[in-house]
């Protein structure tokens, strides 16, 4: 197949998928040097532009350049471009950018896709505005001054003379790109849809079954692949009898994948795919495969012997991280010494998408269609597992059905590029439900130690932390025993307590599996024992819990966790930006505290089995507070009614920070009350729904959510509702029944009614 | 094999035994109805046969002949089912690879039921799973659809009598 064959194939898919018509007229904007790939039909080799069109019918095309998987980015940024440039929302026309190093980061990942391009886009919209009103006064032949964009179009004031923004199109396109610091951005007053609930852009199309994720590309005579993957990480096919598949009618081809997988990386795992014409063929004949798989140094591991050993590692003295004051004679001389061990299990992503890849590869050019949250990493990747260069692989970004960190790690990608090549044939590679449970990347199974000092007042003189799991950095590297400080600042060493002694550690811990990002990451493991451990040292010191965290939270202030060499990453952001402000996390703790009737559990009277609970996080550069209220019936639990306080800074779309937020809640109630992964001999034991099961809608209890109105930079969205949500149940389970919850899930405790 | 989907009838050359939703996915490229876990265990699938919502990854296509299939697709011409304007009214999708199927259920459960209790909302809801955590929105939807859903059948039926 050619070259020129491909990209037809591409095209008529593109703008299937993107509703794009073709011809638009394309306008400079203030970033130089840049192309829009999705505007090559219509833009006519211009140098310029990534995300705003004009055409001449009056449609605004803008270029979503991050991953779309429910957080609502197709909406959110967007809106500020439109908002800047004046636009009429129901004139713009969303185009999913393609995978390119020009748009910058596109990883989508780590709450970042508003905060890092907020300016970015604002300037984008501010820059074409400018340029609709020069091209408005070169027409009219006035002063630029006296030419103002509105709703669409462009009023010269004085006259009252109006052009619509499509007949101004092709004159704009050729004004010279203001310098970015010449941009007048709008005030807040004026904004038409930033900080407002604007509807989600693909609602439509999904209610209509018309939106298009991984799984739903088809292309002319494209093959599907189901892959048995092996069992154990790090083992190979010793052997293999396919004689039996063969047989399956529909069957094209067998192949193995065997590529390296010591140290993980994004590799897939060793292999046996199933070509054929349709999904239920290959999957059928999948299941007559006879493999023996080889051994393999994870062979011996289990979940739950590990987890018992890395239990025993935290209780010794571990590799300082971080610490200040003297810990150790406060400990000793303390009135009274509180320790608690905690643990979180291995965790899925498990998308209601399971991964899916289309690629076509040809001569030296890969194309891809796939639901991935960072194309730019799958043009790498893929790259080089096809000995080509990055700029080869084109990766169209279709909708994620859920990302939550899974969608990062492009190894389902590399799959379909590897199989196209073989078979010289577009290939799509299905993954199932089964497949998406045994192969993940998973979140790290972890053991947690605290300790706390406290006089005789019930004040906390002295903390020490230390924490064991798996590195994500050992899916990367050869060799890695502790956690790396990224994952360390997520919820860790920015504790934010004032207190004067207190220490950080880690204790050393090995991957039997490959360990990735799971929505909120580290936040999870980390909130969960510093959030129960700060409640159980509230009821032993007789106090309520929000007025002990007031106190242990300490004055207003910006902390810094920065200690001599150890430099706090804070996500990625400066805390003159972003500060650790204490204020705003006692504000959203309060404002939660309002909500639930809390009491120490020693003043508790009656015994109706129904309480509160409370827990307050920042993370992402965001504060959330949750209280919850359950109710402990003997050994059953219910969840009766979640509270969720936000403190995101500007909320682009509140209504989209809301949904993030109640579907946040209820992501970590599946995690705190029934998530766990096992394994035994170095296999995943869960399979389906079944044995790994989630939140179901007769189960999810009602949700209330505030979100602060602020005008600090917009912050952490998909993320930060995540980790207070365990520790807030943990905490209310205490004050209903008197029982500690310090080992998740919940379930292990406690029948859910 | 012949097959009714949407009101149309549909050739199908493929195993009997293949799921509904491959025949409608891999081989008619209707994918609003989606795969999410194969084993009847997420309600991605739903779909209806003879008016019943059903998971069409566990309906072997031989078991459809003759009966009415409708998908997503075909639930209504413009997408103005109320449980669809509820939907976008209400902001209900995240992802929204679970939607169709959620639907799907409701829809069944609207044109048996036009007035469904806060338990019977949760009978009929909880074989689809929606890992973004949508099911507040969802019960407020369907809800709020449900005055308007006895109109929209009476007037489907009326359309379906004149027809014949």
């Amino acid at each position: 197949m050619s070259r020129e064959t491909i990209e037809n194939v591409d095209r008529r898919r593109f703008l299937r998928l993107t509703g794009l018509t073709a011809g638009g007229l394309i306008l400079g904007t203030a970033l130089p040097n840049t192309q829009p790939l999705w505007a090559q039909s219509g833009a006519a080799n211009r140098e310029l532009n990534l995300f705003v069109g004009i055409n001449a019918d009056d449609t605004v095309s803008i270029v979503c350049h991050r991953s779309e998987m429910g957080q609502g980015i197709r909406t959110g940024l967007p809106q500020v471009v439109a908002d800047e440039m004046e636009a009429d929302w129901s004139k713009v026309k969303v185009i999913q950018g393609l995978g390119d190093k020009r748009y910058g980061s596109q990883n989508t990942d780590g709450s970042r896709s508003i905060r890092r391009f907020y300016d970015t886009m604002r300037n984008m919209g501010a820059s074409a505005r400018s340029m609709l009103e020069s091209a408005a006064a070169q027409q009219w032949q006035v002063p630029a001054s006296e030419c103002k964009a509105k709703n669409h179009t462009v009023v010269h004031i004085p006259s009252g003379r109006s052009l619509r923004f499509g007949e101004l199109a092709e004159r704009a396109a050729k004004q010279p790109v203001p310098d970015e610091d010449k941009l007048q951005l709008k005030s807040s007053d004026q904004f038409n849809y930033i900080g407002k609930p604007v509807k989600n852009y693909d609602t439509p199309d999904m209610v209509m079954g018309k939106a298009g994720y991984g799984q739903d590309v088809q292309l002319d005579d494209m093959l599907i692949a189901s892959i048995e993957r092996s069992p154990v990480l790090g083992s190979k096919i010793a052997k293999l009898d396919d004689s039996d598949a063969r047989k399956v009618k529909g069957v094209i081809a067998i192949e193995r994948l065997e590529v390296a997988t010591e140290p993980p990386v994004f590799n897939p795992l060793s292999g046996v795919a199933v070509i054929a014409r349709n999904t239920w063929s290959a999957l059928k004949a999948r299941d007559k495969l006879k493999i023996e798989w080889t051994d393999s140094p994870h062979q011996q591991h289990n979940s739950e012997s590990y987890l018992a050993t890395l239990r025993e590692r935290v209780q010794k003295a571990g590799k300082k991280v971080t610490g200040r004051g003297d810990l150790d004679a406060t400990l000793k001389n303390a009135a009274k010494v509180h320790k608690a061990n905690y643990s979180v299990p291995y965790l899925a992503h498990a998308t209601m998408e399971p991964p899916s890849a289309t690629a076509v590869v040809s001569d030296d050019v890969c194309e891809v269609w796939s639901c991935v949250q960072d194309p730019q990493s799958v043009q790498q990747h893929v790259a080089s597992a096809l000995k080509i260069k990055p700029e080869q692989v084109r990766v169209n970004v279709t909708l994620l059905g859920g990302g939550f960190g899974r969608k990062s790690k492009p190894d389902f990608v590399i799959e379909a590029a590897l199989l196209s090549k073989k078979l010289g044939k577009p290939v799509k590679v299905v993954w199932s439900r089964e497949d998406d449970i045994r192969h993940d990347f998973y979140h790290a199974i972890s053991a947690a130690h605290f300790e706390a000092a406290m006089d005789a007042q019930g004040k906390v003189t002295g903390w020490l932390q230390r924490t064991a799991f798996p590195s994500i950095s050992g899916t990367f590297s050869a060799g890695v025993e502790h956690p790396s400080s990224g994952e360390l600042d997520l919820g860790l060493t920015d504790l934010p307590y004032a207190i004067d002694n207190y220490r950080t550690e880690t204790a050393p811990a090995e991957y039997h599996t490959r360990i990735g990002w799971l929505r909120s990451v580290c936040n999870i493991q980390n909130a969960f024992g510093i959030c129960s451990f700060a409640d159980e040292l509230a009821h032993a010191a007789g106090q309520k819990p929000d007025a002990f965290l007031m106190q242990l939270i300490g004055p207003d202030r910006q902390v810094d966790p920065s200690e001599g060499e150890y430099k706090y990453g804070n996500y990625g952001e400066p805390l003159e930006k972003f500060p650790l402000d204490t204020a705003r996390l006692k504000n959203v703790l309060q404002h939660a505290a309002k909500k639930a009737q809390l009491a120490p559990r020693s003043a508790q009277t009656g015994n109706s089995g129904e309480a509160w609970g409370i827990a307050v996080h920042r993370s992402f550069l965001s504060y959330v507070a949750v209280a919850s209220k359950v109710h402990v019936a003997g050994s059953k639990l219910e969840v009766l009614e979640m509270y969720c306080c936000a403190d995101v800074g500007l909320a682009v779309n509140p209504d989209r920070v809301a949904s993030q937020m109640e579907g946040s809640m209820i992501f970590a109630l599946s995690l705190a009350l029934m998530g766990e992964i096992t394994m035994q001999d170095g296999a995943i034991s869960n399979r389906n729904f079944d044995s790994y099961p989630l939140l179901r809608l007769n189960q999810s209890p009602n949700i209330t959510v505030d979100i602060v109105e602020s005008t600090a930079a917009p912050a952490g969205v998909g993320e930060p509702g995540v980790p207070p949500v365990a520790p807030s149940i943990a905490n209310a389970i205490f004050a209903a029944s008197g029982q500690r919850i310090r080992d998740l899930p919940i379930n292990k405790h406690l029948a859910l009614a | 094999m012949q097959i009714t989907v949407n009101g149309s009838p549909q050739q199908l050359d493929v195993d009997e035994d293949m799921p509904l939703l491959w025949a409608l996915r891999d081989e008619l490229k209707m994918t609003g109805t989606k795969f999410g876990c194969g084993k009847g265990l997420c309600g991605a699938c739903t779909i209806h046969l003879d008016g019943q919502a059903v998971r069409s990854c566990l309906t072997p296509v031989s078991a459809a002949v003759g009966k009415s299939i409708t998908t997503i697709e075909g639930l209504s011409e413009n997408g103005d089912h109320p449980l669809q304007q509820a939907w976008i009214e209400h902001g209900v999708p995240q992802c929204g690879y679970c939607q169709c199927g959620q639907i799907m259920s409701a829809a069944a459960l609207l044109s048996r039921n036009a007035n469904p209790s806060d338990a019977e909302i949760d009978g009929a809801m909880s074989g689809n799973l929606c890992r973004c955590g949508t099911y507040p929105r969802i019960k407020i939807a369907i809800k709020s659809a449900a005055s308007q859903s006895a109109a929209f059948y009476d007037a489907a039926r009326t359309a379906e009598e004149a027809a014949s």
